[in-house]
This record gives C-alpha cells, structure tokens and sequence, in this order.
C-alpha cells in the first residue's frame, strides 16, 4: 500500500516537471473549452451550459493518452526493469498510474467550470454531484484504457498509431465534437458501442439537465464505466511487462476482445431502445426553445 | 555446500531455440566477492537475472538467501540489491528522491544522506537523473542498490562503458564493499576487473562454466607461466613452435601467437634464433604476466575481449 502512494507521489512529481504534461493536458483542453465556449457556444451562457459536457469529457477521456505513453517509455528505457527487482508489483505501478492521473486531470476540470462561470456567466451547472461521480469513473476508465494499450503495444510509435485509432473515434462518434443529436443515424448506431458515448451524454445531461446520480441513465453509464473500468483495469495486471524484449503471450490477446463486452451489449440494447439517443436528441431540441433562460431540467423522463 | 547463501545448480534458459544458459552450476558463500567472467552474449546476465526473479528459468536449481526467486520472489527482493544492465531512471527523478523513494519501498532501509555522501553524489543531491554523467550514473546505481542493507548484491557489468578513471572509482568502491565482507555478486568482461575485484570467479563461455576458482588458483593451472605474444611477417607452424627450447605452449590467436613459457629469456632467445634461420620477421613482440585471459585462450583458442 505504501508502495503505491510513494509511487503516485512520485509519477505527479515527475509529469508536473514534464512539458508535454503541461501541452496535452491543460493548454489543449482549455483550447478546446474556449473553441467550444467561445465558438460553437457563440458565448451564450445556456448554450455553453450545454457543451460544457462534452468539452470535460474530452479532457477526461484525453487520460489514455499520456498514460499509455507514459508507461511505454518507462519500459522502453528500461526504468520498469528498475522498479522490477524491488518489492514493487504490478498493481502499485498500474493503480499509481491511475490515481496521479486522476490527481492530475482533476484540478484541470475543476478550472475548465471556473471558467465557465467566469468568463461565459455560467450559472447553471446541473447536478454537480452526478457530474462528479461520472468525471471520477470517466477518467479512471479511461486510464485503464490506457494501460491495455500500453499492454499489447512494443514501441512508442505503435502505441501512438493505436492512441490516434482510439481517440479519432472517440472524440467524432461519441457526440463529444459534434453533438449526437446532429449525426447521421448509422453514424449515431456505432457510436452506441462506444464508452465515450456514455459518459458524453450523461456528463451533458448531469450539467444542463440536472440529471440525478440516481437517474437511470446516469446510473447506466456510471455502471457499465466502472465494469468496463475494472476489467480493463484487471486485463492491463495481466499483460503488464517489466522487461522491454518481452513478448505478450497471444491468449492474452484474446482478453482484449473480452474489455469490448458490456459496451457491446449496452450498444445492442440501446439500438434496440434508443434510449440514450433519445436522451440526447431531447438535450440538444431544448436549444432551440425560446426558454425562460432556464434549461430543460424538466426534461427528465 | 548446503548453507551457501547462494546456490546455482545446473541451471538452464532458452530463448527461442538460443540456449544461453546450458547448465551453470555454482555457489557463492556468504561474505565473498564472485565474479562471472566472461564474452558478451556467454549467458552472465541472464543467470544474474534468474538469481534476481526477473527470469524464469528453463532448468535447474536456483537459491538465493534461502529463497527460490521464483516462488519467494517478493520475500526474495527485500533481501537483495542490484545494479542491473541496460536500465534507466526517469530523466526528471532528482538524485536524493532516486535514493528516497527506492528506500521506501523496503522494511530495513538504511538512510540516503549517508549513502549519498559514501558514494561522493551530496553535491549532485538536487541534479536531474538525466543531467548526470555516466560515472554519477553508476554510482548512484550503487548506491541505489545498497538502500535496503541487502544480504547479497548483484552487480551487472559495474563498470562497463565507463571511462578508465571512473573505473577506478567504482573498483574503490567495490573494494570498500569487499572490506565490509558484503556477499556480491558481479559480471564482467574486463579481465582486470575480475582478477582485482573477485575472490572467485567462475570462466563463463557459450552458457557454461569453463573454470571456476580463485583468480591466482586459475592462473597457476593455466600453462602457469608468462605470455610472449608475438606477430610475424609470415605464418609459421605453432607445431614448431611449441618444440623450441624453453617454450611450454604455443596456439595461434587472431594472427598473433600466443606464447607460454616458464623460462622467458630462454623462450625469446630461442624463436628469435628459429626465426632467423627460417628467414622470417619479428613484428612485435610483448611479454605479460600470466592473467585471466590466459586461462581463457587456452579453454577456448579465442580471447576474451572481442
């Protein structure tokens, strides 16, 4: 257990000093606040209300990124070799990863409502406690993410390559740029199998339509995150490697497959009931009501 | 030996179809320096890393202070210490968290300042890992090693890289360590390293043990005598060689020829007098005292330096 804090201290200390940290992990997201604030929002204060879901999901989804690279470096130049001929394990190193990038993204976010409130007169920021609980579970699943894909990749550049075969989808198929509501429904249908769908939608409905940690849906993408969490989380102790030459035994291959399950389960069942497409379609039509300045917290089901 | 603290018994790794490690056996005892000397690519590291539980071995039995390192590797790491080969820190990790934060991962610790002062790194306390130089490198990978107090230390090719005076500094303090009686286990491909530094060695080629002793034990059993090294303008038999007065030994080596005598004036004397009528050239000639590399020429017929 000590192991594991020392280790997180140490892994905040380390990205803190590190200017990628500082390029990929709060000067983009904040460019992408402000484009989404700013443009997309026209600085409407209701209308910024409403992207300001999908501008913290991106930050939070953002987490698999230096993660991944994070730990491919560390094995890669042979610093994980290190830490292997200590009583160090596997977990204090993969949940030390999680927790500092948690720390780390946490502070980020915060600001990102900060200025909200500050420079767009945001009043209205739904139901902070749902919107915390999805941030929380957001950004340590997709973490997890991370360290699968650190897991079965051997370089840098292949972890890269992976990274952005990830993150194009996630980021155009999930409504996180463009809002659900607007996409083609093929486009809409693929999405639903995506994790990123969820945690969009729900991060929206918490902060413009006051959506409860209780509600179904939240509930919904709350639970499905945190299994999907738990397995990816589970499967990246399995395939971690100290040792840069080796190699991942190809039945763990296979496991990977595995973390897709309860998205692709969630996905059938949401195309069959277009619940979360619903869900979104509502959010996004209440824009275009003249409202009495207050957003559609009625429209809950 | 049953109680030695260290304990290799016909161990066995594969790579693939590769054997590096075809059945090494030896045992290192408590307080003694042992050194596995031996080529690039002759199978020390990947025993050393077997001994550490970083690997899995295909064969054979291994025991490090009692512990299987597979099965008890966790008990295992709290009770060794290691400079590993081909490893890193983090480029942004200062010197003294290096120090404290591998201390804290271990029950007994000793404490970091007075390791960083033995090891001449108080100055660099506050330096970034990345802004080091190759010997403060080194040496923090030692002391870095020492933090947990361990019974027994694994050095992988201590100095290997390093220029000659920095050698010299990780040798003093090896030495110390040796004073000290610490059980250390090293690997080197630097005959002086080990002749200087090592209580035993064990001679390791193509995964096995060649020759294991004490380093002045192996000298007196390898032709037990000085080395005439000489190269000639045209090939001559080592044959003939061999038969000329004075000469106990002589294999051709790289193009040179490797000559050993008891009797060193009679030696020369007598190829130079063989040569003379034959109408061959001397192009050099050098004389050594007998060393490791000796032992190893006459076990292989290739030297040990590549």
């Amino acid at each position: 257990m000590t192991n594991f804090l020392t280790l997180t201290r140490m892994r905040i200390q380390l990205t803190l000093r590190n200017k990628m940290f500082l390029f990929f992990s709060v000067i983009m997201p904040f460019g992408f606040f402000f484009l989404y604030a700013g443009v997309f929002a026209r600085s409407v204060p209701r209308v910024v209300s409403f992207f300001l879901g999908p501008v913290i999901a991106l930050t939070v989804m953002g987490s698999f990124w230096g993660l991944s690279a994070g730990l491919v470096l560390f094995r890669e130049q042979g610093i994980l070799r290190r830490f292997h001929v200590t009583p160090v394990s596997a977990s204090d190193m993969l949940a030390s990863s999680i927790v500092a990038n948690f720390v780390l993204t946490l502070p980020t976010v915060l600001i990102e409502f900060l200025f909200a409130r500050i420079f767009f007169h945001v009043t209205h920021f739904g139901d902070l406690v749902s919107a915390f609980l999805l941030i929380a579970i957001g950004t340590a699943s997709f973490a997890s993410l991370g360290l699968v894909v650190a897991s079965v990749t051997n370089t840098m550049q292949e972890t890269q390559v992976i990274n952005q075969l990830i993150w194009l989808p996630l980021i155009f198929l999930s409504g996180a740029t463009i809002p659900l509501a607007t996409l083609p429904q093929v486009v809409r249908r693929v999405g639903l199998f995506l994790p990123a769908t969820y945690l969009v939608t729900e991060l929206q409905d918490a902060t413009y339509a006051n959506a409860a940690p209780w509600s179904p849906d939240v509930l919904l993408a709350l639970g499905s995150l945190a299994i999907w969490a738990i397995l990816t989380f589970f499967l990246s102790t399995q395939l971690f490697r100290w040792e840069p030459e080796a190699k991942i035994p190809g039945r763990a291959k296979l496991l990977v497959a595995a973390t897709a399950i309860p998205f692709l389960l969630l996905g059938i069942w949401e195309n069959k009931t277009n619940r979360t497409i619903a869900r979104a379609q509502a959010m996004f039509d209440s824009l275009n009501v003249p409202s009495k300045s207050a957003p559609p917290a009625d429209s809950q089901k | 030996m049953a109680n030695s603290i260290l304990q290799v018994e016909n161990l066995v790794k594969r790579y693939g179809d590769v054997e590096a490690v075809r059945g090494v056996s030896f045992n290192v005892e408590e307080g003694e320096v042992f050194g596995l000397l031996g080529p690039n690519g002759a199978g020390k590291t990947t025993t050393v890393e077997i001994l550490e539980g970083l690997r899995t071995p295909d064969g054979g039995r291994v025991s490090v202070c009692g512990f299987d390192p597979q099965r008890d590797s966790d008990a295992l790491k709290h009770q060794i210490g290691a400079a590993l080969q081909s490893t890193s820190l983090p480029d942004k990790l200062r010197v003294m968290e290096a120090l404290r934060l591998f201390a804290s991962f271990y029950k007994r610790r000793r404490n970091p300042e007075e390791l960083l002062k033995r090891f001449g790194l108080e100055e660099k306390r506050n330096t970034f890992y990345s802004q080091l130089s190759g010997g403060q490198k080194q040496r923090l990978a030692l002391a870095m090693a020492l933090v947990n107090d361990p019974k027994v230390l694994f050095f992988d090719e201590p100095t290997a890289g390093l220029d000659p005076q920095v050698r010299r500094e990780i040798y003093d303090i090896i030495e110390e360590l040796r004073r000290e009686k610490k059980t250390i286990l090293m690997t080197t491909h630097y005959i002086e390293e080990a002749e200087r530094l090592c209580d035993r060695v064990a001679i390791v080629d193509h995964g096995k043990v060649i020759a294991l002793g004490t380093p002045r034990d192996l000298k007196a059993h390898s032709g037990g005598s000085t080395r005439i090294e000489v190269r000639l303008s045209k090939p001559e038999s080592d044959a003939t060689l061999k038969n000329l007065e004075g000469v106990a030994d002589a294999r051709v080596v790289d193009g040179a020829y490797v000559i050993h005598s008891n009797r060193p004036p009679q030696a020369i004397v007598s190829i130079v007098k063989h040569l003379e009528a034959q109408g061959n050239e001397l192009i050099s000639l050098e004389i050594a005292s007998p060393s490791l590399e000796d032992v190893f020429i006459e076990m292989t017929g290739r030297r040990l330096r590549d």
